[in-house]
């Protein structure tokens, strides 16, 4: 094997190799020039700080909010700050040193903030205690800040740099041993610093996933069977093996051929010329509108799991006066990055190597080493940067095993795949399709008596852990809905309610789809919270305060946007047209969200969303302008998918191959979004995904308060909006 | 053998006439700031300007820039510094920033032929770019921040 940009080999054991290509932004190995604190911290001589982030960066700011937070306790010098990746290798060489790579459920910061702010304190306890020992003085006697310990009877300093080398032969405390600071210690978590990773990104040196280019390395253009399921039976190359630059034509696993060529145009034109032969296998005729119908049986279904039950709904319903019940859909959506699959691999029979961008470097590596047909510890994945994740890049990595199936028919040459937008779009891993039934009893004064909700359609667990399922129960399914002291709770107390789901799975392969479970859910309870509202003649906004006396947090995000909108007296009118509002408020990955859309639709139909307020209780809040991007952006996916997004089956495969078919919000249709943070402290929320799911309902319940008209069925593209 | 001035640079391009500038520019010219996105003239993320102009590179054959001027993200200014990739900073624009390269690009173009320009001068000028991370509020401020100058 020719060796590429050899390291230096010490530090993590013998998880080495002969030709490790670092990949930008990864952690280097250990040497006198880049000595490492603890796993978490490499403080360089000139006091340049690395920190460690074993998440993934797509855009979200992780990798900022998580560098804050070892930066805070660690009391180094900001200014100074870098960062870089462990790879997947090195967390299984080292025992998994740094915990869970897994970059989705917006997780990223919730989920690690307690380890990575202690290893920031066990690096700083590790720092004095090596400058103290240099003195001779005890450690209690020294104090660190802004990257300067000072002992402080003498008065003498000196720099971590100085003394980082002998810090990291101590031994680290133990986890027990680290004291954390209380929140109002806190310097730099909460404070709205600047992302570190953004000057790359505006002139054009930031390399992403797709950027790659190893020497002596070959492109690969691929297309799998449009149908899940399908398989390939035949495949003339003739055509595509005379073209300029083309040295292979492939087969992938059972269901694709790939070109491999000198340039990736070269090789994606031979792959057109190519004739394959299909076997499209037993969902050849599948399409959503038959599979709407399985849905729809699912609604009445006898056998459903259940999700939520308090009381007695159905004799709550069935006693009431009166009956409110409605219909609502949600499609087939795909996550569509700016960036396609891609990633680059290079296979001999010793070990494996894959450069990709993932929100899971773990699971790339577990895919990897699998399709490679080696052992995890002779393979390595390098994280690259990510042109937005959504989720696709998160659980489930089909691209890796493909390209790592390419190289691995052509041992030591690096491969570079790269899937074009329309495989993109063929080959998703889409939002579940899903359907519910809302039924409510009211009694005489207009109070909830009682709620069913009845889920029927697609399982995210289904389709990718199935092992979790257990009597055809898929927890996920219930985000949003569960009964309290969860990370994804219902706002209301209902005197009676059954939540329950009929499982029933398309042969489309779902996927975690930023926001997920929540966004069908928010959509459905959130529009049938109105309907019953107004059924009951009464403000939306005091019918749902009547039954939240148990749900201050809910209740907190939703009075904070009504208050800012000005709720209860008029919007003022926009162009001469009259201005209304709608509320949602739901409870996901954590944190308590709430939304305020005001619109305005004219008489012939044409909807203008004009301005959103939105609030956020995450707990804490690490860095307000960047929680203010995520749900800035949320609004951006979130109303993209409620007014455009819809992927539907003929034939058994997807229909909408690109940006022309598949539309997106642009600068020109985005509502001006006013963002609330009111963090209450005391936990931790998510902020990525949980805003996406409140987009929809809240413009759905304005665009009723403005035209009479209930939206059950998204995307809205498809309503008639037209009114007197 | 095509002849372009690349960033300035006099270029002899060894690729086929007919391959998108896109492809040119990122596999044989080793410019990738120029993103590829959809291949059909759709997000705008391969925007670079041919003699000023905003062009979409994916939708550009390699010969129609023949003897012409084109500018990449890579050359917009010398030292990354132009007013609009300052004011990116300052309103912490990008995400994932996989479209910024084309959202850049467009709005250099724009503000040449229109330093002050409205909000509804920016709709047009921006209307051909995807932004999946949503970062439009912010694209816009740092617009008018640069015209401000």
């Amino acid at each position: 094997m020719n060796a590429i940009s050899r390291r230096s080999a010490l530090a993590l054991g013998a998880f080495t190799f002969a030709f490790r290509i670092p990949a930008p932004g990864e952690a280097a190995a250990q040497t006198a020039a880049t000595p490492e604190v603890n796993a978490w911290v490499v403080v360089k001589p000139d006091d340049t700080v690395i920190i460690r982030i074993a998440r993934s960066e797509m855009g979200q700011g992780t990798l900022t909010g998580l560098a804050q937070m070892v930066a805070e306790e660690l009391e180094c010098d900001w200014s100074k700050v870098t960062t870089e990746y462990p790879t997947p290798g090195q967390n299984l060489a080292r025992g998994r040193i740094w915990g869970n790579m897994s970059t989705g459920g917006s997780r990223g910061i919730r989920e690690s903030q307690e380890y990575v702010r202690k290893g920031g304190a066990a690096a700083r306890i590790m720092l004095v205690q090596a400058a103290a020992a240099a003195w001779g003085v005890p450690a209690a006697e020294c104090s660190a800040a802004n990257s300067v310990i000072t002992h402080r009877a003498s008065g003498r300093t000196t720099s971590y740099g100085a003394v980082a080398l002998a810090a990291g032969r101590l031994t680290p405390p133990a986890a027990a041993d680290v004291p954390l600071k209380p929140p109002s210690a806190w310097k730099l978590i909460g404070q709205p610093v600047a992302r570190l990773d953004t000057a790359p990104k505006l002139n054009g040196s930031q390399i992403y996933g797709m950027d790659l280019k190893l020497p002596g390395m070959l492109n690969a253009a691929i297309h799998a069977c449009p149908v899940f399921g399908g398989t390939v039976t035949a495949v003339d190359s003739t055509a595509a093996l005379r073209m300029p630059g083309v040295k292979r034509v492939l087969r992938v696993g059972d269901n694709a051929v790939a070109v491999v060529a000198d340039t990736w145009w070269r090789a994606q034109k031979a792959l057109e010329a190519v004739n394959i032969t299909w076997n499209l296998g037993e969902h050849a005729n599948a399409s959503s509108a038959g599979f709407a119908e399985v849905m729809r049986a699912g609604l009445d279904a006898p056998q459903a799991a259940v999700g939520n039950r308090q009381g007695d709904a159905a004799a709550a319903i069935a006693a009431a006066p009166r009956r409110v019940e409605a219909v609502y859909g949600y499609p087939h959506q795909n996550h569509a990055c700016m960036e396609v699959m891609n990633a680059t691999a290079i296979w001999t029979p010793e070990r494996c190597e894959v450069w990709t961008p993932t929100q899971n470097g773990e699971a790339a590596h577990a895919a990897a080493a699998e399709a490679a047909g080696l052992p995890p510890a002779r393979c390595e994945v390098h994280k690259l940067h990510l042109g937005g994740g959504f989720g696709r890049r998160g659980a489930v990595h089909d691209w890796v095993r493909q390209v790592v199936d390419i190289a691995k028919q052509m041992p030591g040459t690096p491969i570079k795949m790269l899937w074009t937008r329309e495989e993109d779009m063929l080959q998703g891993r889409f939002h579940p399709v899903t359907m519910a039934k809302m039924t409510a009893g009211l009694d005489a004064q207009g109070q909830v008596t009682g709620l069913h909700m009845r889920i029927s359609g697609q399982s995210i667990l289904a389709g990718i852990f199935p092992q979790n399922i257990r009597d055809g129960r898929d927890p996920v399914v219930f985000q949003g809905l569960n009964n309290a002291g969860g990370e994804a709770d219902i706002g209301y107390g209902f005197p009676a309610l059954l939540v329950d789901h009929a499982m029933r799975n398309p042969h489309v392969p779902p996927g975690f789809w930023r926001g997920v479970n929540l966004n069908q859910n928010a959509f459905y309870l959130e529009c049938f919270m109105d309907e019953l509202a107004h059924a009951a003649g009464k403000d939306p906004l005091e019918f749902r305060r009547a039954l939240m006396a148990n749900h201050p947090k809910h209740l907190g995000v939703l009075n904070a946007v009504a208050e800012r909108a000005g709720w209860g007296t008029p919007a003022a009118p926009v162009g001469g047209q009259a201005v209304h509002r709608g509320l949602c408020v739901t409870h996901g990955f954590g944190a308590y969200v709430a939304a305020c859309a005001e619109v305005s639709v004219s008489n012939a139909g044409e909807l203008k969303i004009h301005r959103i307020i939105a609030a956020t209780d995450c707990g804490f809040a690490v860095n307000p302008q960047q929680i203010a991007a995520q749900v800035e952006g949320s609004f951006v996916y979130g109303l993209t998918a409620a007014l455009y997004g819809e992927c539907t089956v003929k034939d058994g495969r997807i229909e909408q191959t690109n940006f022309d078919t598949y539309p997106m919000m642009k600068m020109d249709t985005m509502p001006k979004v006013e963002t609330i943070i009111a963090p209450t402290g005391g936990f931790w929320g998510g902020v990525g995904e949980p805003t996406i799911a409140v987009a929809a309902p809240a413009v759905l319940n304005a665009i009723f308060a403005a035209t009479g008209k209930r939206i059950r069925q998204l995307p809205l593209r498809d309503a008639d909006l037209r009114h007197a | 053998m095509i002849d372009v001035t690349i960033n300035g640079q006099a270029t002899r391009v060894d690729a086929a006439p007919d391959m998108p500038l896109l492809w040119a520019l990122r596999d044989v010219l080793n410019l990738t700031g120029t993103k590829y996105g959809c291949g059909i003239a759709q997000c705008g993320a391969c925007t670079v300007h041919v003699d000023g102009q905003p062009a979409r590179a994916c939708q550009t054959a390699l010969s129609d820039v023949a003897g012409k001027r084109v500018t990449t993200i890579e050359g917009l200014h010398p030292a990354g510094a132009h007013p609009l990739q300052q004011a990116w900073i300052a309103h912490q624009v990008p995400q994932c920033g996989y479209c910024q390269s084309g959202q850049i690009m467009s709005a250099a173009a724009l503000l040449r032929d229109t330093p002050r320009p409205t909000d509804a001068q920016i709709d047009e000028a921006m209307a051909g770019h995807i932004c999946r991370c949503g970062t439009y509020q912010r694209i816009r401020a740092a617009i008018h921040h640069a015209a401000q100058g």
